[in-house]
């Protein structure tokens, strides 16, 4: 019986939790939310030994990271509905499914091995030009680093119910999402949706570091 | 060297004529099975010469010395920054350039350590390509040539102009000039090592991903980071009169964010891309980019 009643207290407890952190950050001001995330990754990078070390334990390390910290807080139907572009309407949901995970894979993928190249960079967090109703706004970030110009992360976030989700990442004003739409575009031209859904297969597996060194993940082209 | 020119002349007619048929359908970019012969033939160069030279320099060099080397040619290239800001209406940027080329090239120990940073004077990136787009002057074709890379007809056009800019031209002693020119190569390569590992690993198609970057790069420079947000806000219909990369970006996004988009929203949204900008070819300095084109122009259709 005490035991049940404990059970049922720390899962209690585990949900009030899981709440409150949801609560908060729904409420959290969009430019709040990026520094707290980038801080609390940075600061994990910096303190993590396995991490440090590198190799493919660091990468899984990092991925889950990511997964955890990053991930929750990006709208990812909408970042790969924009890359897709134009040919979004002819893909049907099931396709859409797979093409959102295949896409954020790959963009987790690339987002960890970015991370790993961080070293000392500082962070200049901008503050928000945005009105208190405003509903769409872009974060700004910059990282400095001594001789050369400092580099901008500009988040485009959007108010959802579950609280502001990022939909497209500009690195020195390069959009992430634009950029991917020419290359879904000539792979959809070439092979329909399920060639590009195949592409981001390939090159998701090609990047996995559990089977990279098995033949059968040789990329295909 | 003759011979050298030839062969690379040769290589690029070869690569031009095997690259037709897998064309790609770019407004930006009408000569993209040459571009492509040169991308590869630059690719090689990297892969065999450049990498490996600035990946045994990032190994053997200690990192602060590299930061020196970084920083000193970081303050030479101030110089030129300041005109260049100075010709794009920036008096007072010019002379954030010129007071850090000053000060870390005095209390910085010739612009080994970059003090002006320290001191709240903050690093700009400009250069003629950047000035001509500020002047009004647009793009043109983008094209990769070799050796050099990737640049927009205007690029190219600036390039030239930020060669005669470059404080290091002005070396006198031959040996020098090409030493300085190599290191400076080197260490701009090793700072780029995690970002071309980053750009292997991101990319699809590495050409299409490295030229839609590099002309999204521009454009933000040209803006100094901020491209017309006006764009950006627009209804669709406004963001397609005004095809700036970012507002097609923008554009079929907001309507594409809405994930149930009616097939007739997002129909709208390839006009945008095709709309890309087109050469303005009636400025009169665009006839001499045209000259620069030349063999761009002839190789691809002596191939194909």
């Amino acid at each position: 019986m005490l035991r049940k009643m404990v059970r049922f207290a720390t899962a209690a407890a585990a949900v009030a939790v899981a709440i409150g952190a949801q609560a908060q950050s729904d409420t959290m001001a969009p430019d709040v939310l990026v520094k707290n995330v980038t801080l609390e990754v940075v600061d994990i990078i910096r303190k993590d030994t396995d991490i440090k070390a590198g190799g493919s334990v660091a990468k899984k390390k990092m991925i889950g990271l990511i997964e955890t910290k990053v991930l929750p807080h990006f709208n990812f139907q909408a970042m790969t509905a924009s890359a897709v572009g134009r040919n979004w309407g002819k893909v049907s949901a099931d396709q859409k499914a797979r093409l959102n995970e295949e896409f954020k894979t790959l963009l987790v993928r690339t987002y960890s091995s970015a991370l790993t190249a961080y070293s000392d960079q500082t962070f200049d967090f901008r503050p928000l030009r945005a009105k208190a109703t405003d509903t769409d706004v872009t974060v700004n970030v910059r990282v400095i680093q001594s001789g050369t110009q400092p580099v901008t992360i500009d988040y485009d976030m959007e108010k959802r119910p579950n609280g502001w989700k990022v939909w497209d990442v500009r690195i020195a004003g390069v959009s992430l999402v634009a950029n991917y739409r020419t290359e879904f575009d000539n792979l959809v031209r070439d092979g329909g949706v399920d060639g590009l859904i195949k592409a981001l297969q390939a090159k998701n597996s090609s990047l996995d570091p559990a089977v990279a060194s098995t033949p059968a993940a040789a990329q295909k082209k | 060297m003759k011979r050298w020119v030839t062969n690379l002349a040769l290589v690029l007619l070869l690569a031009g004529a095997a690259g037709c048929g897998t064309l790609g359908t770019d407004p930006r970019d009408p000569f993209e099975s040459w571009n492509r012969g040169a991308y590869e033939f630059n690719e090689g160069l990297d892969r065999d010469l450049l990498k490996p030279v600035a990946t045994a320099y990032k190994e053997v060099v200690p990192g602060p010395v590299r930061t020196w080397v970084r920083n000193f040619f970081s303050n030479l290239g101030d110089l030129w920054i300041g005109a260049n800001n100075l010709l794009q209406g920036k008096p007072g940027e010019a002379v954030v350039d010129w007071a850090r080329f000053a000060f870390n090239t005095t209390f910085g120990l010739l612009g080994i350590n970059d003090v002006a940073t320290e001191m709240g004077l903050e690093k700009h990136d400009e250069d003629f390509g950047q000035t001509l787009g500020r002047w009004g002057m647009e793009d043109g074709n983008y094209h990769v040539w070799p050796i050099f890379g990737s640049r927009t007809s205007r690029d190219t056009l600036g390039t030239v102009v930020d060669w005669f800019g470059d404080p290091v031209t002005y070396v006198d002693k031959g040996a020098v000039r090409w030493s300085a020119r190599g290191v400076r190569l080197v260490s701009n390569r090793a700072d780029l090592l995690d970002a071309s590992r980053i750009l292997e690993e991101a990319a699809l198609d590495k050409y299409v991903f490295q030229r839609d970057a590099y002309l999204q790069r521009r454009r933000s420079l040209i803006y100094d980071g901020n491209p017309p947000r006006a764009a950006r806000e627009a209804p669709l219909a406004e963001a397609e009169s005004e095809p700036s990369v970012s507002a097609v970006a923008r554009s079929s996004a907001d309507v594409e964010r809405s994930v149930e988009v009616p097939p007739s929203a997002s129909a709208q949204t390839p006009a945008a891309p095709a709309a890309a900008p087109q050469p303005a070819a009636t400025e009169a300095l665009e006839a001499a980019v045209r000259l620069l084109e030349a063999p761009a122009a002839v190789a691809p259709t002596s191939g194909g």
